[in-house]
């Protein structure tokens, strides 16, 4: 299973998105990687993704994609990425 | 799959990464508390001046985390009230740094669910894998609901470190902190 954590420019919120990913999944149980890409690099990141995480903002820039594409709000909310990627894994 | 070795494996709510892990220095003159600004620009542009001030980064770099929004929108706004100012590494970068800047009013920034903001951080980072070590810390931080408001009340720059569980860095002596 891959996930990819996608934000503008591959720092920083990416890499947020990516850490309370993996303690969403760890609370799911769920062995899952989680790469954090950017925009630049997204197509290849997501080409064998299952799940897209991102912002509302950036979802026009991902263009065509074969993942589910999973908004995330609040970036820290663990309960909101936890209950989302159950919803989109479970 | 390469699960992080510091990562424990309950499941319990509360994240306890408290590993070695720890945020960059936040000098006191890279936080800006209580600030008037008429707009998302000058609030990014109150940050990229905080990291300037503190020595993180040269001119340039407050124009490329303005840039990156024109060019991305405003999902650098990660949680309400709370956005993550930042830009790629570059020349520009000398030192990774963290800056808080705290608005007096909150101000939009076009984010459909996060807006207004009145908590800005301003990144900066020297490699794109550099900063991952504090990241981790910045969400233990962040992972509480209620740090946002309590940052955003905060009425000086020592209150906003220590909320942030940030020590002055070595070196810093308090009678040398101007309160600007």
């Amino acid at each position: 299973m891959k996930i990819v954590a996608l934000c503008g420019v591959g720092i920083g919120t990416s890499a947020i998105l990516k850490v309370n990913a993996e303690r969403a999944l760890e609370r799911l149980d769920i062995e899952a990687d989680v790469t954090a890409a950017d925009i630049a690099s997204v197509k290849l990141a997501a080409a064998d993704a299952q799940v897209i995480l991102t912002s509302s903002e950036l979802v026009p820039s991902i263009g065509k994609t074969n993942a589910d594409v999973i908004i995330i709000d609040n970036f820290f909310d663990l309960d909101e990425l936890t209950a989302k990627l159950e919803a989109a894994l479970g | 799959m390469p699960s992080s070795p510091a990562l424990p494996t309950s499941s319990s709510t509360q994240p306890t990464v408290k590993a070695a892990m720890s945020l960059p220095p936040l000098p006191l003159d890279a936080i800006d508390v209580g600030l008037h600004v008429p707009d998302w620009r000058a609030a990014i542009g109150a940050a990229g001046d905080a990291l300037e001030r503190s020595g993180s980064t040269a001119p340039g770099y407050t124009a490329r985390m303005v840039g990156v929004i024109e060019e991305f929108g405003a999902y650098v706004v990660i949680a309400p009230g709370l956005a993550l100012a930042h830009a790629r590494p570059g020349p520009d970068v000398l030192t990774e740094g963290l800056s808080v800047v705290t608005l007096a009013e909150p101000v939009a920034f076009g984010h459909p669910h996060n807006d207004p903001v009145n908590v800005v951080l301003g990144l900066a980072v020297t490699t794109g894998d550099e900063h991952v070590h504090f990241v981790a810390e910045l969400a233990n931080v962040f992972n509480d609901s209620s740090i946002i408001p309590a940052l955003a009340a905060a009425p000086d720059a020592a209150t906003v470190r220590s909320l942030l569980g940030i020590a002055a860095p070595t070196g810093e002596d308090a009678s040398t902190e101007e309160t600007s």
